[in-house]
C-alpha cells in the first residue's frame, strides 16, 4: 500500500520532469537557449514579490476549477463544464457585487456565496440530466459552456450595463483586494482568494474521505451498481457530485470577479482556466494535496512564461507545449509506472 | 548640439520628477537619469490579437520597429520592446512588467487596456504611459484615439458611389462605442453622395471568429448587397474568404470588400488572378500616432494627460493608395472633396447612432 502511494507520487513528479526536459529538447531544435528560456521562466514566477504575488494570483482559480473536476471525478463523473460554471459564478458575484451595499462583512461572503450557488445550479442541470435520463455528462456540460457564455454576455451588455462590454466596477465592500497585499507584493493583483481556496481544498478533502456523504460518493464512483445494491441512492448521489463540483467552479468565478478583476466584461471566448482546470486535477492525482501543488506549478508557468519573451526571446507558446507534454506524461503514466517497477525489481 | 539635449533632457526629467513628488527614490534616480538621457527606451503590451494580427497591434509595433531603427535602438530590454498577452488576465502584469524592466514610455494598445493602465498610471505615477484607442485621464498617461469615422465617412463615399445594388453591408466585430463610430460614420459617408443606397448593419460579437464573419457576408451577397465594410479584425478575414469564394465561382460577379486599420488590398487577392476584392480600405495609422509620441517623449514633450486625436487632418486615418486600382478617377476626387470639407469643418461626421440619426435628417 504504502509502495503504491511512493508510485502515486512519483508518477507525476516523472511526468512533470519529462515533460521539461522534452520542453528543453524542443527549445534546441528551435534554435531558442533553454538554460536562458527556464531561467526567464522562473525569475518571472518567482523572481521577486511582485511576481510571486501575480503567481499566487494565478494559482487561486487554479486550485478551485481543479478541485471541482477532481471532485465530480472522483465520483466517476467528468465535469467539462466547469468553465462555463466559472463564467455563471464570476457573472453572479459581480452582479452581486455592484447591485448591493452592504457592510464587508455580509457583502463578501454573500457574492461568494451567491459564485458558488450560479456554478452550483449550471453544474445541477447536467446532473440531473445525468440521473434522470442517463445523459452523457461530457455532452451536456460542453454544450452548457457556450450557454454560460452568450448567456453572461448578453447579461451584461442588457443588465449590468448600457449596451456596454464591461460591468461597472464592484463596490470596495465586496472586493477581495486589500491594500496589505498590495504593499506587500509592490501592486500586484494578488487578493484574499487565496485563503479561500486553500480552505476549499480542506473542505473537500474532508468531504470526500471523513463523511459519510463522501463515502457515498467515492463508493459511487467506483461502482454504481454495488453502491446501488448496498442501497445508497445513486442518482442523488450523481447530482450531488455536480452541484458540489459546480460549486467548486462558481467560486473559481468569483474569485476572478471580486479579485483580480473586479468586474466582468464580454467574452469573446472561453478564459481557459475551467480547461487548465482538468490538467491540474490531472496531474495533481484528483487529490485536494495534490492539486494545491499542481494548481502552483500551472499557475507558475502561466505567469513566468510572459518573462520568457522578453528576456530569454523564447516565445510564449513553448510553455503550452511543456504544459501539454507534461499533460501527455501525466496520461501515459503507464510507462512511467512500468519503469519505476522495472528499476525497483533489479533494486531487490 | 548632443551636449544640449542631453541638459535639457536632463533638467526636463528632473523637473518632472520635481513635479511628480519626489518619491522617496532620490537615491537611486540620478544614476538611472544618466542612462536614460542617452537610451531612450519605450515597449508596447499587445492585446490577444499578437503584432501578426494584420490589424493595429501589427501596425502600433511597425510604428515601433521604426522609432527604434531611425534611433538606433535595439529590440529588448534598454530598447524597444512589446510583449503579448495571452488573456486579458495579462494586460496588467505585462504592463508591470515593462515598468520593472524600465521603459521609459509603455503603449496599451487597444481600449481593452483602459482599466489596467488606470490602475498602473496610479500605482506608479513616475512612469510614462500611453494608450491606443481609449482615453485614461491621468497624468502620466497619454491618450490616443482616431477619428475613424471621418476616414470610414470617405469609405463610405466610394461604397455609396460604387455600388450597383443600392445595397451596402457593414459588419462589425463587437458592440462598442468603438466600432460604432465606424458604423455612424460609414452609414453618413453613404447616405451623403447616395440616398437611395440602403446599408444592413450586422455584428458578429468578436473581433476572431473567421467562420461568422464569412457566414455573415454569404447571407448579406446573397440578398443582393454587392459591397461590405467590415470594422471586424480577424472576424473580417471571414468577409474576404466569402468575396475570394464568390468571385473564384463567378468572375464577373460584382463584389466587393472595403478593408479596415491597414491597407487590405493584399488580403482580397483572387488567387489565380491580379485582380483583388478590396475596393478600397480605411486606413487608421497606428504606426504614425506610436511613432509620434515616441518621438515627443524622447524629445522630453511627452504629452502626459492629453488625449491626442488623429483624424483626416493629421493623416491619422484616410483611404488606402492602393485604392486607384478598382475605383475610377471621379470617385476618387469625390472622396477628395469630402475630405476637404470634413477637415474644413463644412460637414461634422456623426460619431454615433443618434448623431447619425441628426445627420440623416439634416440632409
Amino acid at each position: 500500500m504504502s509502495e503504491n502511494r511512493l508510485t502515486n507520487i512519483l508518477v507525476p513528479v516523472f511526468a512533470v520532469i519529462l515533460g521539461i526536459i522534452a520542453g528543453a529538447i524542443v527549445m534546441i531544435v528551435s534554435g531558442y537557449d533553454p538554460i536562458a528560456g527556464y531561467s526567464a521562466l522562473l525569475y518571472g514566477a518567482f523572481g521577486d514579490r511582485y511576481y510571486i504575488g501575480e503567481t499566487i494570483r494565478q494559482v487561486t482559480p487554479y486550485i478551485l476549477a481543479g478541485l471541482a473536476v477532481a471532485f465530480a471525478f472522483r465520483t466517476g463523473l467528468f465535469n467539462i463544464g466547469v468553465e462555463g460554471q466559472l463564467i455563471v459564478g464570476w457573472l453572479a458575484a459581480v452582479w452581486v457585487g455592484v447591485a448591493f451595499e452592504l457592510p464587508k462583512v455580509i457583502h463578501l461572503p454573500l457574492a461568494i456565496i451567491a459564485a458558488g450557488a450560479a456554478g452550483a445550479l449550471w453544474g445541477f442541470i447536467p446532473g440531473f440530466l445525468k440521473a434522470r435520463f442517463r445523459v452523457h455528462e461530457v455532452i451536456v456540460t460542453i454544450m452548457m459552456n457556450y450557454i454560460a457564455l452568450y448567456v453572461s454576455n448578453a447579461v451584461i451588455r442588457s443588465v449590468l450595463s448600457d449596451q456596454g462590454f464591461k460591468s461597472e466596477k464592484i463596490h470596495p465592500s465586496a472586493s477581495l483586494r486589500s491594500e496589505f497585499l498590495q504593499s506587500l507584493t509592490d501592486y500586484s493583483t494578488l487578493h484574499y482568494g487565496i485563503i479561500i481556496s486553500l480552505i476549499a481544498a480542506v473542505v473537500m478533502w474532508f468531504l470526500l474521505e471523513k463523511t459519510t456523504t463522501g463515502y457515498e460518493l467515492r463508493a459511487v464512483g467506483f461502482n454504481q451498481h454495488a453502491s446501488h445494491y448496498a442501497g445508497m441512492n445513486v442518482n442523488r448521489n450523481i447530482i450531488l457530485a455536480m452541484v458540489i463540483s459546480g460549486a467548486f467552479a462558481g467560486i473559481a468565478g468569483a474569485m476572478e470577479g471580486l479579485g483580480t478583476f473586479e468586474n466582468v466584461s464580454v467574452k469573446a471566448g472561453f478564459t481557459g482556466v475551467g480547461f487548465d482546470g482538468i490538467a491540474v486535477a490531472l496531474l495533481g492525482g484528483n487529490h485536494a494535496f495534490g492539486i494545491i501543488l499542481a494548481a502552483v506549478l500551472f499557475g507558475a508557468l502561466k505567469v513566468g512564461a510572459l518573462e520568457m519573451p522578453s528576456a530569454a526571446d523564447v516565445p510564449t507558446e513553448l510553455v503550452d507545449i511543456v504544459i501539454a507534454l507534461i499533460i501527455f506524461f501525466v496520461a501515459s503514466s503507464y510507462l512511467i509506472r512500468l519503469v519505476l517497477t522495472r528499476f525497483k525489481k533489479e533494486g531487490k | 548640439m548632443k551636449k544640449k539635449r542631453f541638459g535639457l533632457s536632463m533638467s526636463l526629467l528632473l523637473t518632472a520628477g520635481m513635479l511628480l513628488g519626489g518619491c522617496g527614490q532620490a537615491k537611486e534616480e540620478p544614476k538611472k537619469e544618466e542612462g536614460k538621457a542617452s537610451e531612450f527606451s519605450v515597449a508596447m503590451v499587445t492585446d490577444v490579437g499578437g503584432i501578426d494580427d494584420k490589424s493595429f497591434n501589427q501596425s502600433a509595433w511597425e510604428g515601433l520597429q521604426k522609432f527604434g531603427e531611425e534611433n538606433g535602438l535595439k529590440k529588448g530590454k534598454g530598447g524597444y520592446d512589446y510583449l503579448q498577452s495571452q488573456s486579458d488576465a495579462d494586460y496588467a502584469t505585462n504592463l508591470n512588467k515593462l515598468v520593472r524592466n524600465d521603459f521609459d514610455l509603455i503603449f496599451g494598445i487597444g481600449f481593452l487596456m483602459t482599466d489596467a493602465i488606470t490602475e498602473i498610471a496610479d500605482q506608479k505615477p513616475d512612469n510614462k504611459f500611453a494608450i491606443v484607442d481609449s482615453v485614461v485621464e491621468k497624468p502620466n498617461v497619454a491618450s490616443i484615439t482616431f477619428k475613424e469615422h471621418e476616414g470610414s465617412f470617405l469609405v463610405g463615399v466610394v461604397a455609396g458611389l460604387m455600388t450597383k445594388t443600392n445595397k451596402i453591408g457593414f459588419v462589425g466585430g463587437m458592440e462598442i462605442p468603438l466600432i460604432e463610430k465606424f458604423e455612424s460614420g460609414f452609414r453618413a459617408g453613404v447616405k451623403a453622395v447616395n440616398p437611395k443606397a440602403t446599408v444592413e448593419v450586422q455584428y458578429a460579437g468578436a473581433f476572431d471568429k473567421a467562420d461568422k464573419g464569412k457566414a455573415i457576408a454569404s447571407s448579406m451577397y446573397a440578398s443582393g448587397i454587392d459591397v461590405i465594410y467590415h470594422a471586424a479584425g480577424a472576424t473580417g478575414n471571414g468577409v474576404f474568404s466569402e468575396a475570394i469564394d464568390l468571385k473564384k465561382q463567378d468572375p464577373n460577379k460584382e463584389i466587393w470588400v472595403i478593408g479596415v486599420d491597414r491597407d487590405q488590398y493584399e488580403e482580397g487577392k483572387v488567387p489565380g488572378t491580379d485582380k483583388s476584392v478590396t475596393l478600397t480600405s480605411m486606413v487608421k495609422r497606428v504606426d504614425v500616432a506610436v511613432y509620434d509620441l515616441a518621438t515627443k517623449t524622447k524629445d522630453g514633450n511627452f504629452p502626459g494627460g492629453q488625449a491626442v486625436e488623429y483624424g483626416l487632418k493629421e493623416d491619422g486615418v484616410g483611404i488606402a493608395p492602393t485604392t486607384k486600382n478598382n475605383v475610377p478617377e471621379d470617385v476618387l476626387k469625390k472622396v477628395d472633396e469630402w475630405k476637404q470639407k470634413i477637415i474644413n469643418g463644412e460637414v461634422k461626421v456623426p460619431t454615433t447612432r443618434d448623431e447619425y440619426k441628426q445627420f440623416e435628417a439634416s440632409l
